[in-house]
């Protein structure tokens, strides 16, 4: 087929449905079942917001609070935000490095199904009276829960083995793939976001399945493990628990942030500022993400003297943060910049991102962290980490390649109304947040005393605005992809490689091979220059 | 940010380059996330023998374990001899080296099963105690890495019987090593953790 030919061809539907071993139809397969996943995740969040509307128990009783509350945070985390990066990943990773497909095209099927069934089989623990631990699962009382707490803790180790099969085969692929001339120092900073966090997959998720199975055998064994009647360590599933989900906190905001790297350049027309401290920064991030898990247990008792170390490490962490804030700012900086959809929600990223990272820093602070322990200032504080942050990541993704998947552009405005309502729509919901947590408010309960109730009004009608703005969204992508105008191979003259091929991509990604000859941000030097006039004309010229 | 050249050629030209084989690396990575699976199981038994110590180490059996480990670490020897061997295309030889793994490895999880019986006989078991507990699940996952690595040995065998490895088709072999030296060498820092310190 031609590229006109592969362009205006019609959407082949059932491929999706199956066992399909190209990467691109099972990123496909990963973005729209995340999504899914989302509004599931969103649905219960407004009966959250429900309840919390009003103080007094009005919806949901406590236990069937607690429930809704652990499956809001299990679906977000681990059949979202997780999960939507691997659907990004398994598209862009073979394009962006010039490769076919990946290197093990049928593990990484299976990959898919190990998390559509993980994901299942939590929709099912539902029906078993739901785990309704938080979605942290502390002990002793989530071996007192009821028995959908197992099948809870069964479909995270299937999730967590599909996250591992999806990152053996990207670090593979990535080392073993690459077009001639791809060296490691042209790859796209999205690629280098995704070594760093499949490194921590490979290394920190094993760890969680370790303590998911001591739970489960607790709960159906009778092991002892965390029984502190026959001499078990709670505060040991506590450890083993954080060792694993603070890296997790870095695995759903370092592609996030290679998303962010790709799309600044293209719309300020700049080579990226600092290229290789961005590629180096996230691994640092990797790295120290792992010897920070204690500060989530500055109150659990631990060692005085222990917590100090945990508290430097997770303060350096802002190091190699600010190294891509500052980097981002100075590549846009003098840029020629446009205003599209997905550059305003890079840039809500970044004001977003700025206010959950700066009050982690509190957070690392032991003082501060034992004042507010447990309260809503801790809701806030993540909920701008990885909604500011990582959904505003995913949203900008989903708008700068749109054409590269559909082969259409979605609609300008709709995607700037959209942005609208969930930039509003997150600072509505979630700055009130902050204030009920100083002021003392508990996380995790489905009732509040009085003096709480303006703020979370607040909360409840940012959280209306934020479910309402996914209509505008849904709205865009359906008619755009019925009669979006056409995109062309290279609508944002893009210079990275999977804007050098026909929207979507043929078959086997490229028709011929490509020859890399220069970075993938050099706009402004004699070659990039070179190079983009020479690339595929775009839709309208 | 390039053009484009004539026909595809090898997509793991990259990795041929690097000299590294991409089924072999990614074996590797998952050995990697398997020592941190180990990791979390070997912490879980250090904190209990270091801020929980009890006496019931003393219940178990150092000489036959002992022993034991020699039978895992021979079997580790026997696929290097078998890996050797169909590198020189001698896959008769081959076969009768994954055959003694596979009895080796058999033998090591009989060895465990009696060592499980006669523990349970004393009163220590999964349930009995923080001990029990953890070193009955560390050392039953060891057992299952085992029993798979057997059944992996196994198909391989039958495979070599029908003619399917040679001197330039002996990957299946060299990553059944990996794993199988990987769960040789957890053995031996369970048997340290567990019997020695």
């Amino acid at each position: 087929m031609t590229n006109e030919e592969i362009m205006t061809a019609p959407i082949r539907w059932r491929r999706y449905f199956k066992w399909n071993t190209d990467h691109k139809v099972i990123g496909v397969q990963y973005l729209v079942t995340t999504f899914i996943f989302f509004l599931i995740g969103g649905v219960l969040a407004m009966m959250m917001r429900a309840e919390l509307a009003q103080p007094g128990k009005d919806i949901l009783d406590g236990a069937q609070y607690n429930a809704v509350m652990t499956n809001h945070g299990s679906v977000m985390i681990f059949l979202w935000i997780i999960p939507v990066f691997a659907g990004f990943a398994n598209y862009f990773i073979p394009l962006m490095i010039g490769a076919e497909d990946m290197a093990f095209p049928n593990l990484n099927a299976a990959s898919y199904f190990t998390f559509l069934l993980g994901g299942l089989v939590m929709m099912g623990s539902f029906f078993l009276g739901g785990a309704n631990t938080g979605w942290t699962a502390y002990v002793p009382l989530s071996i007192i829960a009821p028995d959908g707490q197992t099948i809870w803790a069964v479909s995270l180790i299937l999730v967590g083995t599909s996250s591992l099969m999806g990152a053996i085969n990207f670090m593979t692929t990535i080392v073993t793939m690459r077009a001639p001339g791809m060296t490691f120092w042209r790859l796209p900073l999205f690629v280098w976001g995704m070594i760093a966090t499949s490194l921590l997959v490979l290394l920190a998720t094993p760890v969680l399945t370790t303590g998911l199975i001591l739970v489960i055998l607790d709960r159906v064994a009778g092991t002892v493990f965390f029984d502190a009647n026959a001499g078990g360590d709670p505060i040991l599933y506590q450890n083993i628990f954080w060792f694993y989900s603070h890296p997790a906190v870095y695995i759903m905001i370092l592609p996030g942030m290679g998303i962010i790297s790709e799309i600044f350049p293209v719309f300020s027309r700049k080579s990226i500022f600092g290229y290789r401290m961005i590629a180096l920064s996230s691994l640092a991030i990797s790295v120290l993400g792992l010897t920070v898990w204690a500060h989530h247990m500055f109150t659990s008792g631990l060692n005085p003297g222990m917590r100090v170390p945990f508290m430097i490490t997770s303060m350096i962490i802002a190091v190699p943060t600010g190294v891509k804030m500052f980097s981002w700012l100075a590549t846009i900086w003098d840029g020629k910049i446009s205003f599209t959809t997905p550059m305003i929600f890079a840039l809500g990223f970044i004001s977003l991102f700025v206010i959950g990272g700066i009050t982690g820093i509190f957070l690392a602070a032991i003082p501060f962290n034992i004042h507010v322990h447990d309260t809503y200032f801790i809701v806030a504080h993540l909920h701008f980490v990885l909604f500011g942050g990582s959904v505003s990541a995913i949203y900008a993704g989903v708008y700068y390649w749109f054409p590269k998947i559909t082969g259409r552009m979605y609609n300008e405005t709709l995607g700037k109304i959209h942005f609208g309502m969930n930039f509003v729509g997150t600072l509505l919901t979630y700055l009130p947040m902050f204030l009920a947590g100083m002021l003392g408010m508990p996380r995790r309960v489905a009732d509040y005393a009085p003096e709480f109730t303006e703020l979370n009004l607040l909360a409840t009608l940012g959280g209306i605005l934020l479910a309402f703005s996914t209509i505008p969204f849904l709205y865009n992508v359906i008619v755009s992809l019925a009669k979006g105008e056409l995109a062309g191979s290279n609508p944002w003259r893009g210079l990275t490689l999977e804007w050098q091929t026909s929207s979507p991509p043929p078959e086997h990604n490229f028709e011929s091979s490509p020859l890399v000859t220069s970075g993938p941000y050099d706009y402004g030097s004699a070659e990039g220059a070179q190079e983009l006039l020479e690339l595929a004309p775009a839709a309208g010229d | 940010m390039g053009s484009q050249t004539s026909a595809l050629k090898d997509h793991f030209r990259a990795g041929g380059e690097l000299g590294i084989n991409h089924i072999k690396l990614g074996m590797w990575f998952f050995i990697a996330s398997e020592v941190m699976f180990f990791g979390g199981l070997i912490a879980t038994f250090l904190n209990f023998k270091i801020n929980s110590p009890t006496l019931e180490g003393e219940l178990l059996d150092v000489t036959l374990v002992g022993i034991n480990t020699f039978i895992l670490l021979g079997s580790s020897f026997a696929v290097v001899l078998g890996l050797d061997a169909i590198r020189q295309d001698k896959p008769r030889q081959l076969a009768f080296y994954l055959g003694i793994t596979i009895v080796l490895g058999v033998i090591f999880l009989s060895g465990q099963v009696f060592e499980f019986r006669s523990l349970a006989a004393e009163g220590l078991t999964l349930t009995s105690s923080v001990f029990g507990s953890s070193f009955f699940t560390m050392t039953s996952f060891h057992g299952l890495h085992v029993l798979i690595g057997v059944l992996w040995a196994s198909r391989n065998f039958i495979k070599t019987l029908r003619g399917g490895y040679s001197s330039s088709t002996s990957i299946g072999i060299e990553l059944f090593g990996i794993y199988w030296h990987f769960v040789d060498i957890v053995w031996i820092i369970l048997f340290t953790v567990i019997y020695l310190i």
